[in-house]
């Protein structure tokens, strides 16, 4: 049985002008879980989160955290215990990074000593550096000013954190590399992440379930990333989760296709051979068999990872190597539908690279192929439905 | 410059009163203004009545202060107290204000998080509010101290005793010398302490001119685009401010 963490019991915000922020929520939250709560803006999603650690207080309903009311326990207690990320960081400007991290422990009477010690030691599993421990935020990046605020939220070892839309201020580049650095931190650490955000896919990637807003404080639905994709609850939540969202649930399901052997050109020898599944050592190339028939070549640089393909002219010519078409995305074994999908349809040929671990030629994957292990996925997941 | 060799005592003796007649009520003014302006900031219905009563004793001209004051509190009216209170009062004029505007400019991002975290109010203000407000404050207290030297002089007219005290006996007994030597002493003075005043609020906002440095390389792969060169604009007006009045009110 899983341990629920946090309970909303008809919980509602209602402020004195009439606006209905959250309306009678219903909502438990398993422990170690990383639950995203995604809406427009004005959907009480930070109103709800903000619940937790009683910066907003309920007009009706219980929040339990950890099966203790939070209305009976004093505000600062209750807002120790738990972490607390917020957009632009919310750090202290007059005070350095290892005192910022430090705060709460400090709050908690932890010495000066023993709590900068801890927090140096954090710095280094939120990917900075310990010479950055006695700057001021200011003269950090957003990126770096966000990720001591992680560190800051983890400082006090809470098993709740609160994360409000913590991701949002910072470019995308350096925004992929926090959500990709949070989940190999929840892998470490299972706390019970509450992940405030109005961007769907960050809640798909980052959610192990995924909560929607819609405007007026009401709870959409409330499900797995997976589900909300395949299954939306309603035309709001269809509509939120917005286009392509046939093509993202595809990321859920695990490719079963065979592997193709293709025939590869070694770019420095011009020597031909043919790579598929179960030849550990490529095969020469005989001019004949699936391989041989298709209109194109892979070309490979000497450790037999992929540069593009080349046409093959009528004469059974490959062409010269200022014809190089660089290739699409690749898709590793294993991988899902949808890399496998966007591998066959961004290549040249149709035909997806699957590439080994070490980034080899594996074989390929016609693009039709990909389909038909798509629609068989569909077929099984409807028969499946129907024996239910 | 005879003159001075032969009453340099008197004129230190002059000095260190003026000097105290114009620090004392500072540091009472602060005690008095900063949780004045705490309460009225952000507050719908203090922060005019505060603002604007305290506005108002600023127009009260300092000779009558010094001539009503001993009547309302009973002390003889060339009693020292009586310029103490007085510059008291025009130092909460100036510093309500300014404390208000300190406290309003606070980021609200910050004090939230602070709450967030675990603040209790008290803590909250004397850890995070009070040190944040620092560089508005500063520049409020430097305008205070100044123009409360040259306040001082005025109780020289009803006999106390002050750096003013050589302007007034000077021009009684037509001493050129004794009046530039009140003149100079007083700039001094004055220039000194807004100086000190200036080297205190710098070495307590070192947090503030962090921004310019950048990052260091190594320190963090891809997002090291420092975007903290922002933060000197606030402090460097507030500077500038000080400056432009100190120097109209020490002239």
């Amino acid at each position: 049985m899983t341990e629920m963490a946090i309970r909303y019991r008809g919980v509602s915000k209602v402020y004195p002008d009439g606006t209905t922020a959250v309306d009678n929520l219903d909502l438990d939250v398993p422990s170690g879980s990383l639950t995203v709560f995604v809406g427009p803006s004005g959907c009480g999603k930070t109103t709800s989160l903000r619940m937790l650690n009683r910066m907003v207080d309920p007009t009706s309903g219980v929040v339990e955290v950890n099966g203790q009311d939070v209305s009976s326990i004093p505000a600062a207690q209750l807002r120790r215990s738990m972490g607390y990320v917020m957009q632009q960081s919310g750090l202290l400007p007059h005070k350095t990074v290892e005192d910022n991290i430090a705060t709460v422990p400090r709050l908690n009477g932890v010495s000066k000593k023993e709590s900068r010690a801890n927090a140096r030691e954090l710095l280094g599993s939120v990917g900075l550096d310990e010479s950055l421990a006695t700057r001021y935020p200011a003269q950090l990046s957003g990126g770096q000013q966000q990720r001591v605020g992680v560190a800051r939220a983890l400082a006090a070892d809470p098993p709740v954190l609160l994360m409000d839309e913590p991701f949002s201020a910072v470019d995308p580049v350096v925004r992929q590399d926090l959500q990709h650095e949070l989940l190999d931190l929840q892998k470490r650490l299972h706390r019970t992440i509450i992940f405030v955000t109005h961007d769907i896919d960050e809640a798909i990637l980052l959610g192990n379930r995924v909560a929607v807003f819609a405007r007026g404080g009401r709870l959409a639905q409330y499900a797995t990333p997976e589900e909300l994709l395949r299954a939306p609850a309603d035309d709001f939540v269809a509509d939120f989760i917005g286009r392509d969202r046939g093509f993202r649930s595809l990321s859920f399901e695990n490719a079963a296709v065979a592997l193709q052997p293709v025939t590869v050109l070694a770019a420095d020898t011009g020597e031909r051979t043919v790579v598929g599944p179960g030849s550990e050592n490529p095969a020469p190339w005989q001019g004949t068999g699936a391989a041989a028939s298709s209109d194109w070549v892979l070309a490979v640089d000497e450790r037999r990872h992929p540069l593009g393909w080349l046409p093959v002219r009528s004469g059974g010519e490959a062409a010269g190597r200022e014809e190089l078409r660089v290739g699409g995305t690749l898709w590793h074994e294993g991988d899902s539908l949808r890399t496998a999908l966007d591998a066959a349809l961004s290549s040249p040929s149709g035909q997806a690279v699957a590439v080994h671990e070490d980034g080899s030629v594996a074989g390929v994957v016609p693009g039709e192929d990909v389909m038909r292990a798509i629609e068989e996925q569909r077929a099984t997941r409807h028969h499946g439905a129907e024996q239910a | 410059m005879n003159w001075l060799t032969n009453n340099w005592p008197a004129v230190l003796e002059l000095a260190g009163a003026h000097l105290m007649q114009s620090v004392v009520p500072v540091v009472i003014g602060l005690l008095i203004s900063v949780p004045l302006a705490r309460l009225a900031a952000g507050n719908r219905w203090l922060r005019p009545l505060f603002v604007t009563g305290s506005s108002l004793l600023y127009t009260i001209p300092s000779l009558t202060l010094f001539v009503v004051l001993p009547l309302i509190l009973g002390t003889r009216i060339t009693a020292v107290s009586n310029v103490i209170v007085a510059l008291t009062l025009y130092v909460i004029a100036i510093l309500v204000r300014s404390c208000v505007d300190a406290f309003e400019s606070l980021d609200r991002d910050v004090l939230q998080a602070a709450t967030a975290m675990g603040y209790k109010p008290a803590r909250r203000f004397f850890g995070v509010e009070l040190p944040l407000a620092v560089p508005v404050m500063i520049a409020g207290l430097r305008v205070a101290t100044v123009s409360n030297i040259s306040m001082v002089s005025v109780g020289a007219v009803i006999g106390i005793q002050s750096l003013g005290t050589l302007f007034t006996d000077g021009l009684r007994r037509s001493i050129v010398a004794e009046i530039v030597v009140g003149i100079v002493a007083t700039v001094v003075i004055a220039v000194v302490l807004d100086q000190l005043l200036r080297l205190l609020g710098h070495t307590m906002t070192r947090w503030q001119r962090t921004g310019t440095a950048a990052p260091h390389a190594s320190a963090r792969r891809r997002d090291d685009t420092g975007d903290g060169a922002d933060t000197g604009g606030a402090r460097g007006a507030a500077g500038a401010l000080a400056t432009v009045e100190s120097g109209g009110a020490s002239a």
